[in-house]
């Protein structure tokens, strides 16, 4: 139990001390790297509280893809760096505000069951003994029978992001020349070659 | 629950080792390389000439929508491990209802390849 302690406050503190970085940091690169840390040491918390499959999927989610997509974000802006920290501060009030009302909810959380214990009893679907079902078992058990509609909203959600992002942002270039394989591979002596006979003197 | 936090302790002695070699790594030059800096050594050096402006440049879209169609099949993947584990428990039920999603999730590839959003020009 003290080695748990021990991982709690490490991944806590660095949570919070580099989530405070992302905030600080001047150079907006700096900030993602820092946002990265944060969601490593948030995996470690995940894992220190048993849910397993979350801490993998947000090291597999969010440091491998969102955070790539973050820092092309960072370097598709054109950033002037000395115009962004001017305007921080007056950006603070709605960040206070967003953290005011995060711990109001988290004190509504942890009041409740300080108020009543056995709230924590009177959950939907109770986590189930490690030694008996694993993390990924138990939400497999769940996601895919009991909340289908949901699952397949998240289908649905996915496939309207693919379509939004190409939209966007594709754009071909009408001047490139593209190859199509199957016209190539298409063509035979009839259709590429054609004879004609030429009269003297005439030409075609 | 212990047992679990166990099995993972290897992976935190191995952080922590690598933490401090990589921290060691990065101190030493500090202590022990010798320096004599000069404006020439520290400039950036562009093949002779001098540089021509910021390395830091606007990166092309293209990017973020290769970045975008990553992120989407890599949760669809993700979806996919918990349906792997419990899949005998979940019965004909659950295979079909990953089907559906993997369904639409095709039509979202076809859509792609057909608007020819893996190209990249």
């Amino acid at each position: 139990m003290g080695l748990q302690a021990l991982f709690f406050y490490i991944f806590a503190f660095v949570a919070i001390a580099s989530a405070f970085m992302v905030v600080a940091s001047r150079n907006p690169v700096h900030s993602v790297l820092f946002l990265i840390l944060t969601f490593f040491n948030a995996a470690g918390l995940f894992l220190l509280a048993g849910a397993e499959f979350l801490a993998m999927i947000l090291l597999v989610v969010y440091v491998g893809a969102v955070a790539v997509l973050f820092l092309f974000v960072v370097m598709m802006l054109d950033i002037d760096l000395g115009r962004i920290r001017s305007g921080v501060l007056e950006y603070a009030p709605i960040g206070a505000l967003v953290g005011v009302i995060l711990l109001a909810e988290l004190i509504v959380v942890l009041g409740g069951s300080f108020v009543s214990p056995q709230v924590a009893q009177n959950v939907g679907v109770p986590i189930p003994d490690f030694a008996v079902r694993s993390n990924t078992a138990a939400l497999g058990d769940l996601l895919y029978t009991d909340y289908v509609y949901f699952f397949q909203i998240a289908g649905m959600v996915l496939l309207v992001a693919m379509i939004g992002a190409i939209v966007l942002t594709l754009q071909h270039n009408r001047s490139v020349k593209r190859q199509d394989i199957a016209t190539q591979v298409a063509r035979n002596p009839q259709t590429a070659v054609e004879t004609r006979t030429v009269k003297p003197g005439q030409g075609i | 629950m212990t047992a679990l936090l166990g099995s993972y302790l290897p992976i935190a002695i191995f952080i922590a080792i690598a933490l401090v070699i990589a921290l060691a790594l990065l101190t030493a030059p500090f202590l022990l390389a010798y320096k004599s800096p000069d404006s020439e050594k520290l400039s950036a050096y562009e093949c002779g000439f001098n540089a021509f402006d910021d390395a830091r440049m606007k990166f092309d879209i293209r990017f973020y929508l290769v970045s975008i169609l990553f992120i989407i099949f890599d949760l669809e993947v993700a979806f996919l491990f918990p349906w792997a584990v419990s899949f005998g428990s979940i019965g004909w039920f659950g295979f079909w209802s990953m089907m559906v999603f993997l369904a639409v999730l095709t039509i979202g590839f076809i859509y792609e390849w057909r608007k020819g959003a893996l190209e990249w020009d």
